[in-house]
């Protein structure tokens, strides 16, 4: 039993919920009483009960569960994790605008500062794993990767 | 014999054996730095082996698990760090055999009975795979129907500790597979009008999401105070391992039959098979006391457990098309892109590929000696390698890897969301593994029971009415009620006797 349980239960609750609200508008398979929204049903119907027994086993295990689950626990920080996600969605974004060969880099420097590593030793990294993967995916696997304004240059 | 020769020349080509020989030191780089697993190692390799003919694109897999399941024992040894999960049951043991000053018989006992329980493997898959697809040729979708559901049930009550977050974690797959247009009436479910979706989430981008960025994350998020390599000498690792194999036979034997086993359970894997094994050597032992003293008995057990379960893991991926473990889950999406369709047919329209990945499989055993020998002798500078510069490498390799399978930024959304997704349920205490399991039968089930259906003309009672079908029917039903049925027994048992 963990203490996040019992908002993790809520929220599947939410999601079994939408589930069964959305799978009634999906079709019958012609001839057939059943169709497509039968597995969808299955798996609403089985998430809302699912996230009522993990809500109600929260209940029960009460504050000593949370308490020894709080100790066990290593210490966290999200934030570099944050920059990861946030890496990635910039390369998503902008791969198209600004191309490869300067998100790359760019994505590899903040994520290596994120993580730690030295700021001579993370530029330098970001310019030969941008590199690295530029001849693995481009040279060698002849990868169409997205150029940006060097696109004329490719 | 000539598919034997045909298989035999289809691996035995200069490009074959070089894939497997780079594949084989990449398993080992990644099986030795701690925080990449084996199953990482495989989702990366995807978008690599997305350009290779189906053999060599299998061999890569097979040779790079094979390798890193084996390479996770170095840091266990000499870091007290599990390399990948599957070493983490003897990690102490290991650790504690090296700061006596034997790490030679920690390593080498983790190397030789690596390839000697991947043999066993071998063995038994090469051998009970054709077996079981003959019989498999006479299936039916009610049978298949039941197949998958034994599978789902093994994942979540068999493998799983917490079955109500299984099937929660089964569920989150299901859903995930509903999506797109692949359904009984063909209706566009869950894509939001975007064309993208209409095929499906792409599986591949998917398990990468799940298995390499949620591990990105999880480094990322967790601080662990880095570890000093032991400095402690050692000799060579094969001194004093054939005394080993001749005091231990029994232990190499239950290992890897046990291995092989768990192996073949879809949701459990090769560290499932180590820790059972682990478990089960120091119960059966004729010296249980020195367990947990620098003992070697429980090496010997689990590292011929959990590179067994690697071959075993393939048995039903092949003959069934259902991953025995997440290896599996990934190499299945890799047969099904090269045309290779797992399940029966395969043993019957293409038997030289299935001896060719039999034979691929053999090889990698045998390379692994020699590689393994060679990495272990390097062992203490590939560990020196801090892992925050290859955390962001890695990111970048996952984000161009899953663009490359259909050049679409799309498949980069999925695998951010899978790896968040991912990284939120390993917090929260969900096992990955039903997911997958969920994500890859997903539409193989849906399939079957509407087959089923149909043909039974919308009688419930005819999924039982086949013999192999009611078997597997009422096996399922058994594992399902059998919680019920203790805790009512225990129930019954605390009562005062009248």
């Amino acid at each position: 039993m963990q203490r996040s349980d019992r908002w993790v239960g809520f929220g599947l609750a939410a999601l079994g919920l939408a589930v069964l609200w959305t799978a009634r508008a999906f079709p019958p398979v012609p001839g057939q009483k059943l169709g497509s929204a039968f597995l969808p049903m299955i798996i609403g119907a089985g998430l809302l009960a699912c996230a009522l027994a993990l809500i109600a086993r929260s209940f029960r295990a009460g504050a000593y569960a949370s308490a020894r689950d709080a100790a066990a626990r290593p210490r966290e920080h999200f934030g570099s994790a944050a920059v990861i996600v946030g890496a990635v969605l910039a390369y998503i974004f902008l791969a198209e605008r600004i191309g490869f060969l300067f998100i790359a880099p760019a994505c590899l420097l903040v994520t290596l500062l994120a993580l730690r590593v030295r700021s001579g030793v993370a530029l330098m990294w970001a310019i030969g794993g941008t590199l690295l993967v530029h001849l693995a995916f481009y040279k060698l696997l002849r990868v169409p990767l997205p150029w940006g304004p060097l696109t004329p240059f490719y | 014999m000539d598919t034997l020769s045909t298989a035999f020349g289809m691996v035995m080509q200069p490009y074959v054996l070089l894939v497997m020989l780079a594949s084989a030191c990449y398993g080992l780089f990644v099986g030795a730095i701690p925080g990449l697993t084996a199953t990482m190692a495989t989702a990366l390799l995807v978008p690599v082996t997305f350009f290779m003919a189906p053999i060599p694109a299998v061999a890569a897999i097979v040779t790079a698990t094979a390798m890193a399941i084996f390479a996770g024992d170095i840091p266990s040894a000499l870091l007290r760090m599990p390399g990948t999960p599957a070493s983490a049951a003897y990690t102490d043991e290991a650790y504690l055999l090296t700061r006596q000053g034997r790490a030679e018989t920690a390593l080498g006992a983790g190397l030789v009975f690596s390839v000697l329980g991947g043999i066993f493997g071998v063995l038994v898959l090469s051998l009970a795979a054709p077996a079981l697809a003959e019989v498999a040729l006479n299936f039916s979708s009610f049978e298949y129907f039941w197949l998958v559901m034994l599978g789902f049930t093994c994942a979540i009550f068999i493998a799983g500790k917490d079955p109500l977050k299984g099937i929660v974690s089964l569920l989150i797959g299901l859903l995930i597979s509903v999506v797109g247009l692949e359904n009984p009436a063909a209706a566009p479910r869950y894509t939001f009008g975007y064309p993208d979706l209409m095929g499906g989430i792409s599986l591949i981008p998917l398990m990468i999401g799940m298995f390499a960025i949620s591990e990105i994350l999880r480094f990322a998020a967790v601080v662990v105070k880095p570890e000093r390599v032991s400095e402690e000498p050692f000799g060579n690792v094969f001194a004093g391992m054939w005394a080993v194999v001749k005091k231990y036979p029994l232990s190499l034997l239950r290992g890897s039959s046990l291995g092989v086993l768990v192996g073949a359970l879809p949701g459990a894997g090769a560290d499932i098979a180590a820790w059972m094994a682990y478990a089960m050597s120091k119960r059966l032992s004729k010296e249980p006391e020195k367990f947990g003293t620098g003992h070697v008995e429980g090496i010997v057990e689990a590292s011929s457990a959990n590179n067994a379960a690697l071959g075993g893991a393939w048995i039903p991926a092949l003959v069934f098309g259902i991953p025995g473990d997440s290896i599996t889950a990934i190499a299945i999406g890799v047969l099904y892109m090269k045309g290779m369709n797992p399940g029966p047919t395969l043993f019957v329209n293409h038997p030289q590929n299935i001896y060719a990945v039999f034979i691929v499989f053999m090889l990698a055993q045998f390379l692994m000696l020699p590689l393994g020998w060679a990495a272990i002798k390097v062992a203490k500078r590939i560990l020196r390698i801090p892992a925050n510069v290859l955390m962001p490498l890695i990111l970048l390799f996952c984000i161009v890897g899953s663009f490359a399978i259909n050049n679409s930024s799309f498949d980069i959304v999925v695998m951010l969301i899978a790896g968040v997704l991912g990284f939120c349920m390993e917090r929260w205490g969900f096992p990955v593994a039903p997911t997958i399991l969920g994500v890859v039968l997903g539409s193989m089930l849906e399939q079957h029971f509407f087959s089923s259906l149909i043909k039974a003309d919308g009688n419930f009672l005819a999924f039982f009415e086949r013999p192999i079908a009611g078997v597997l029917g009422a096996v399922c039903i058994v594992i399902w009620l059998w919680p019920l049925g203790r805790m009512l027994l225990k129930r019954r048992a605390a009562l005062p006797s009248l």
